[in-house]
């Protein structure tokens, strides 16, 4: 049946395939996670009237999240050539895609993470000054802990879009179901391929959905 | 115990350089709860954040405890900060946290061990009386409840001086009530300096020992809680007592008693303090040939004694009211005629 219908796919190739898609993904939320929070503290604390206050900190955080966000996806990939080649040793596989999908989404995520760090009530902000708390605590404490249910949801939300990166990044030969549905399916005509790529993408992005959203929920006491 | 000198704050903004605290000079006794009323605008919500130095003034000086907290560094702040405690007018509880867990904030950032940190815990969840609360968030608490958790929290590091922003503002009457009743109880049984700014006249006539009234910056009066009630001397005072001691019926009221009483006379007394407590016209009636009548009235108290003011009607020889009225300037209470019908 399931030949009939799909005669070109091979389970094998799937699973491979999909593994590699798992795997940038995870490993690139993981670094998106960290890059992206320390660039949304960066903007939020160096901004006027923050702790650490500092306008030439301020402007470099943002010119850098503003440039990267500009340029679209399959152009950084071509422009950190040289940058992945040096760090990874290879322009190609998961692995070669790593650098761009992180440098890519952290300054979105960053932006996000400033957001939710601007919802913490400047109260509680203030209320852990005046019980003596350093800034070192007031932002692990305070500030991440206090919107940790929006930091979540910004990562589901950057999660999903780096799935869709991980798609793009196949064209460039970096694995994953976005290469092959390009190179084996849509090369070649094999269009079952490209659709049960599709099929297992939109799986993925429903499960990161999901754990995001079940996090998010048990995560907000408010 | 706090001494304040010369303490200016002054907002920057675009247009104009703001006054917030203009030259205010005020000493703070150990152990007395001192209230600082006024209007929105009047400066009093800086001069609180001044005290431990959520704002830098502008010049001047606070002393607390024998500690020039003006000239501090950063570092030694933070530490005299742990002996100040602050409640505050929205609580600002942690909401990740369990009340338990709030509580225990200030003694983490004191580096206070688990063990002891935990013990601490139950003894101001007991004293607050939160008992079976500990494990609820924040959100799952009613206002009043919040604020209870906001003191044990303002308390866990035993600090010598507690101060109040608005404290009771976001509440309702009850609650506020049971919130004031709270710190009356803390500052007996701990002995805590406790500093209050509010703009309600009912906070500072229920708990307060004196008062200072703050406008435009400045403190235009200040006093024992009593005589300021007695002879509030700035029209703002005047308002303010007036939010207790108004009394929008008595005009009304007496129009009504000088048509009525067409003998005799309407004495108006003046109840201030201590004196209250004897039973006055009943000693009246009993020393002197005279029938009272009590009209119209409103005796509130203070920590200090109380205070309010009665209309009684005095029927009788006119020798005897003489006497009587004599009798009662005796005493502590203010007497005048206010309708002579005879």
């Amino acid at each position: 049946m399931f030949n009939k219908l799909f005669p070109n796919v091979e389970i094998q190739d799937m699973i491979t395939a999909t593994n590699e898609t798992l795997y940038m993904t995870i490993i690139s939320v993981i670094g998106t996670m960290f890059l992206g929070i320390i660039l949304g503290l960066l903007l939020y604390l160096s901004r006027p009237g923050g702790l650490w206050e500092n306008k030439v900190l301020n402007w470099i955080t943002a010119a850098f999240v503003n440039v990267f966000r500009a340029i679209p996806f399959i152009i950084l990939i071509l422009l950190l050539f040289p940058f992945t080649d040096f760090l990874m040793g290879t322009i190609r596989g998961p692995k070669a895609a790593l650098p761009a999908l992180i440098i890519g989404a952290a300054p979105f995520y960053g932006r996000l993470v400033e957001i939710a760090l601007r919802e913490v009530d400047r109260g509680v902000i203030e209320a852990a000054k005046s019980m003596g708390a350093k800034n070192s605590t007031i932002i692990f404490k305070v500030l991440l802990k206090e919107s940790m249910p929006a930091l979540v949801s910004g990562l589901t939300v950057t999660a999903i879009a780096l799935i869709g990166y991980t798609a793009v990044a196949g064209v460039i030969g970096a694995g994953g179901l976005g290469d092959f549905a390009y190179f084996y399916g849509f090369q070649r005509s094999d269009f079952d391929v490209v659709f049960v790529c599709t099929v297992l993408i939109v799986l993925i992005v429903f499960i990161f959905q999901f754990i995001g959203d079940f996090l998010t929920r048990s995560l907000d006491k408010r | 115990m706090i001494s304040i000198k010369e303490l200016t704050k002054v907002f920057h903004t675009k247009d104009q350089d703001v006054m917030a605290v203009d030259n205010l000079d005020l000493d703070i006794q150990s152990g007395e709860i001192y209230g600082v009323i006024g209007y929105s605008g009047a400066g009093k919500s800086t001069f609180i954040r001044l005290l431990n130095r959520l704002e830098d003034p502008t010049s001047g000086s606070i002393t607390i405890d024998n500690q020039e907290i003006t000239g501090m560094k950063k570092n030694d702040l933070r530490l005299a900060r742990q002996e100040i405690g602050m409640i505050f007018q929205h609580f600002n509880l942690l909401w990740s946290r369990t009340v338990k867990d709030n509580i225990a904030f200030p003694l983490e950032i004191a580096k206070v061990p688990k063990e002891k940190r935990e013990e601490r815990v139950k003894e101001l969840v007991e004293l607050v009386g939160l008992k079976g609360r500990e494990n609820a968030y924040p959100s799952q608490l009613s206002g009043g409840q919040k604020q209870r958790v906001g003191i044990a929290r303002a308390l866990a590091n035993k600090p010598k001086v507690l101060l109040c922003d608005e404290a009771t503002s976001a509440l309702d009457p009850e609650t506020t009530d049971s919130i004031l009743d709270l710190l009356v109880d803390i500052n007996e049984k701990l002995g805590l300096t406790i500093i209050l700014i509010t703009h309600e006249m009912h906070v500072i006539r229920k708990i307060c020992h004196r008062v200072a009234v703050m406008e435009s910056g400045k403190v235009v009066e200040q006093g024992d809680v009593l005589d300021v009630f007695l002879h509030p001397k700035r029209p703002v005072t005047k308002k303010f007592v007036d939010q207790v001691m108004g009394d929008p019926d008595q005009d009304h009221s007496l129009d009504l008693i000088q048509e009525n009483y067409k003998s005799g006379k309407v004495l108006r007394l003046h109840f201030v303090g201590e004196s209250t407590n004897q039973a006055l016209i009943s000693e009246l009636s009993r020393k002197f040939s005279i029938d009272l009548n009590i009209l119209h009235g409103k005796i509130t108290q203070t920590q200090k004694g109380a205070y309010g003011t009665l209309f009684v009607h005095v029927e009788g020889d006119q020798k005897e009211i003489e006497k009587a009225k004599a009798y009662i300037q005796d005493t502590s209470v203010e007497v005048e005629v206010i309708s002579n019908v005879q």
